[in-house]
């Protein structure tokens, strides 16, 4: 038994920090935010040239062939400098998908680019009226007409569809049903800019972040376009998007208790540093206790999604709900360490207290994946 | 990363899951918390289980050899304890002598000290208790008043111990003095070992809100006891019972013993009934058991996070405050949770028809939160985990 990070693991995680330290500091993030895309792609050709794009794709596809937890320690670092970017609908979500999913061309023909940072990939799930992130929320259609196939349906929260190369979208192949799970619901390869596609970004309190609305009036896909196991490879993209988002929601916990400790250190009042009181250690304290038991969970959900796939499903469940919950919790308590500061647009606190408002929605909120926990665990 | 246990702690592990299969009868495993009632019957058998225990070489594995151990290593150790707790095994009665004093003894006491005790620690001869907290002295442990001065070979000590666990039944207290009156407070402490049948002793038992009288006060009136039963040396004894504490939190904060609760838990939500179903087919109920789930899970890796961190030999830190912080709330919200299941029939206590599980839930409800303010209480441990793990300023 060995329940600890490699040391390629903690070298992966410092290299990680020192490079975002130089090369995103938030006032970096904060022009990327400012920007029409939400995304800097010099920042993303760094990103590739380090491997961190291809992390989860095989090395003889141009990929670095990591786990999951590899990709959380990484996760976890891009969520203390909040970048933004599609980074776990790309790198994450879609590899994960085509990885498991794809025929050998499609993987082929996309994860060497999305490895090198020439494609950006992301995952068309959610629906209205009730955008969820799991097979009950899939309602678009895809028929056959004649050799093709064609796509209907409309799709919410696809991250940053606007500049993405490949959409990969769940639709309902056969009869709309009562079909239990993901069977039914298929996954197609589509091409950006695809006739018939409209493409419209929402605004999102977490401006770090493109979501976007996808309208799919009669699209057309070549009969190449279905992934042949995407049925199966969905829930698992899902299950590593949970994952992903509750990693760089720790990581987010992280920072923002550092710097509200940091401040509190500093920060005089009555003569004293207000650190000192225990009303602020208190609340300190109380994050920190959050923190660790969250990360430990983290660290086994990421472990699992490789090691142990039978358990992975509740594994990521379980870390999701914590870990988003944790950094809701946390962020707001680092604004309120530090007073009326923590309030402005000047302090860097509601970057994270807004990414944690966005990610605990994010592939699932904490209700449903307890409802999820409460199925899987059998109780 | 790996969670398999290696073939050899997993055979260890097999063996021990076997001996107490047979040896541990279905009538003696008691629930987390069951620790109190102070029968004569039941401290005989007791004490004839850790004897048990100790000829199968269950007892102390961590001391070393040549003090009775088995110099095992730390995870055989966690092994054990773990299989113990998840078979519901009942605490050691020899606890405080095995856990705290022993370690101190091995640590800090002369050769006669350890020819003396530690033998009769291990087969629960002598039974300890713990002098330390004081009416006056809670949290703050270090402005303890109880003086014991030096008169020829004898200190004659004076004063009042509070919270006692076991005092009524214990043959030997390990003791903080205060040797040094006008020394700074923490220096002018010194670890004794008392023989309760000393005379001026009086042990008076405190009734706890459970109705049970598991600790006591204890007063010392002109008590003398001799000098060699000092430990470590005059005014080193807060250095000596800081080699413990620790010990201490550590115990508290089972992760195994709050599975085990949840697991029972689960079986009172599947048993109660809500609207004429059971009452783990209300979703409200559901999403309760689930958060409450995930946070247990979250409690058992973090165990084996810190037992690889131990395995690899770091230093004692913050981790032991968080884990006690947390574990003693949660086994405290899984109680509440069951009593909310159980509506009226949960308010039902000891001697009523109609209880539930004997009325468990109801007392570990309140037993848990006995264990949220000792030991350390929350506050305290928000303290440690603020300034020794955060490094914020002590508020003075």
């Amino acid at each position: 038994m060995d329940f600890a990070l490699s040391d390629e693991q903690e070298q992966l995680r410092s290299q990680a920090r020192e490079l975002l330290a130089r090369e995103c500091p938030t006032a970096r993030v904060r022009k990327i935010m400012e920007s029409g895309s939400g995304h800097d792609s010099d920042l993303w050709r760094g990103f590739a040239e380090a491997g961190w794009l291809g992390v989860l794709v095989p090395e003889e596809l141009g990929g670095s062939g990591l786990g999951l937890l590899d990709a959380a320690v990484l996760l976890g670092e891009l969520g203390r400098a909040v970048v933004p970017g599609p980074f776990v609908v790309s790198s994450i979500g879609a590899v994960v998908a085509l990885r498991e999913g794809g025929a050998k061309a499609q993987q082929k023909a996309w994860l060497p680019r999305i490895a090198a940072g020439e494609a950006v990939a992301t995952l068309a799930l959610a629906e209205p009226p009730e955008p969820r992130f799991d097979a009950a929320g899939v309602a678009a259609r895809a028929r056959a007409a004649g050799a093709s196939t064609r796509l209907d349906g409309r799709k919410l929260f696809v991250e940053y569809a606007q500049l993405a190369d490949l959409v990969l979208v769940a639709a309902r192949s056969g009869r709309p049903g009562r079909a239990a799970g993901w069977d039914g619901v298929e996954l197609f390869a589509l091409p950006a800019r695809a006739p018939g596609l409209e493409v419209e970004p929402l605004v999102s309190v977490d401006e770090t972040r493109r979501p976007c609305e996808l309208r799919l009036a009669g699209v057309r896909l070549p009969a190449g376009a279905k992934l042949p196991r995407g049925s199966k490879a969905l829930q698992r993209a899902v299950d590593a998007c949970a994952v992903a988002i509750a990693a760089e929601s720790l990581g987010g916990a992280e920072r923002a208790l550092e710097d509200a400790v940091a401040y509190v250190k500093v920060r005089q009042q009555f003569g004293r540093p207000v650190g000192s009181f225990q009303a602020v250690q208190h609340m300190a304290a109380d994050a920190a206790a959050a923190i660790e038991p969250a990360r430990s969970l983290l660290w086994y959900a990421a472990w699992a999604f490789d090691a142990r796939p039978a358990e992975a499903s509740l594994a990521a469940s379980m870390a999701k709900a914590q870990c988003a919950d944790v950094y809701r919790k946390v962020s707001r308590t680092a604004i309120e360490m530090q007073g009326g500061i923590g309030f402005t647009w000047e302090n860097d606190m509601h970057l994270f207290f807004k990414r944690a408002l966005a990610n605990a929605s994010a592939f699932g909120d904490v209700e449903q994946h307890q409802d999820r926990v409460a199925d899987l665990a059998g109780f | 990363m790996d969670l398999d246990l290696s073939p050899q702690d997993q055979a260890f592990r097999d063996e021990v899951r076997a001996w107490l299969k047979r040896n541990l009868p279905k009538a003696r495993r008691g629930r987390p918390g069951d620790l109190e009632a102070g029968a004569r019957e039941r401290i005989e058998w007791l004490k004839d289980w850790q004897r048990r225990l100790r000829a199968a070489g269950y007892v102390a594995m961590g001391w070393p050899k040549e003090h009775g151990g088995r110099g095992a290593s730390l995870m055989e150790q966690t092994l054990l304890n773990e299989e113990l707790v998840r078979q519901r095994a009942p605490a050691l009665i020899g606890m405080m002598g095995l856990q705290m004093v022993g370690p101190t003894l091995i640590h800090w006491g002369s050769e006669e000290q350890k020819r003396r005790f530690l033998p009769r620690i291990l087969d629960a001869e002598e039974l300890w208790c713990q002098g330390y907290s004081e009416p006056g002295s809670g949290s703050d442990l270090a402005s303890l008043k109880t003086s014991a001065l030096r008169q020829g070979d004898h200190f004659v000590v004076n004063g009042q111990k509070i919270w006692t666990s076991n005092a009524q039944i214990a043959d030997w207290m390990f003791c903080l003095v205060r040797t040094d009156p006008a020394a700074p407070k923490h220096q002018g402490i010194s670890y004794l070992l008392i023989d309760m049948k000393t005379p001026g002793i009086t042990v008076r038992p405190l009734v706890q809100m459970t109705k049970d009288a598991g600790f006591n006060e204890v007063f010392f009136d002109d008590a003398r006891v001799p000098v060699e039963n000092l430990v470590g040396g005059e005014g080193n004894g807060w250095a000596v019972a800081n080699t413990t504490l620790m010990h201490e939190r550590n115990m508290l904060g089972s992760t195994i013993g709050t599975q085990n609760l949840f697991e029972g838990l689960l079986r009172v939500a599947r048993a109660t009934l809500r609207n004429g179903r059971p009452a783990t087919q209300d979703p409200a109920v559901r999403r309760r058991l689930a958060a409450l789930h995930v946070q247990v899970e979250a409690m058992r890796y973090h165990a084996y996070r810190n037992l690889t961190a131990n395995l690899r030999g770091r230093k004692p830190g913050i981790e032991a405050s968080i884990t006690k912080l947390v574990t003693c709330e949660l086994n405290h919200q899984i109680a509440a949770a069951a009593l909310d299941l159980l509506g009226p029939i949960g308010s039902l206590y000891r001697g009523s028809k109609h209880l539930v599980d004997e009325g468990f839930w109801l007392y570990e409800l309140m037993f848990s939160l006995g264990l949220v303010i000792g030991g350390g209480t929350a506050q305290i441990q928000k303290n440690i985990i603020a300034q020794r793990g955060l490094g914020l300023p002590r508020a003075h």
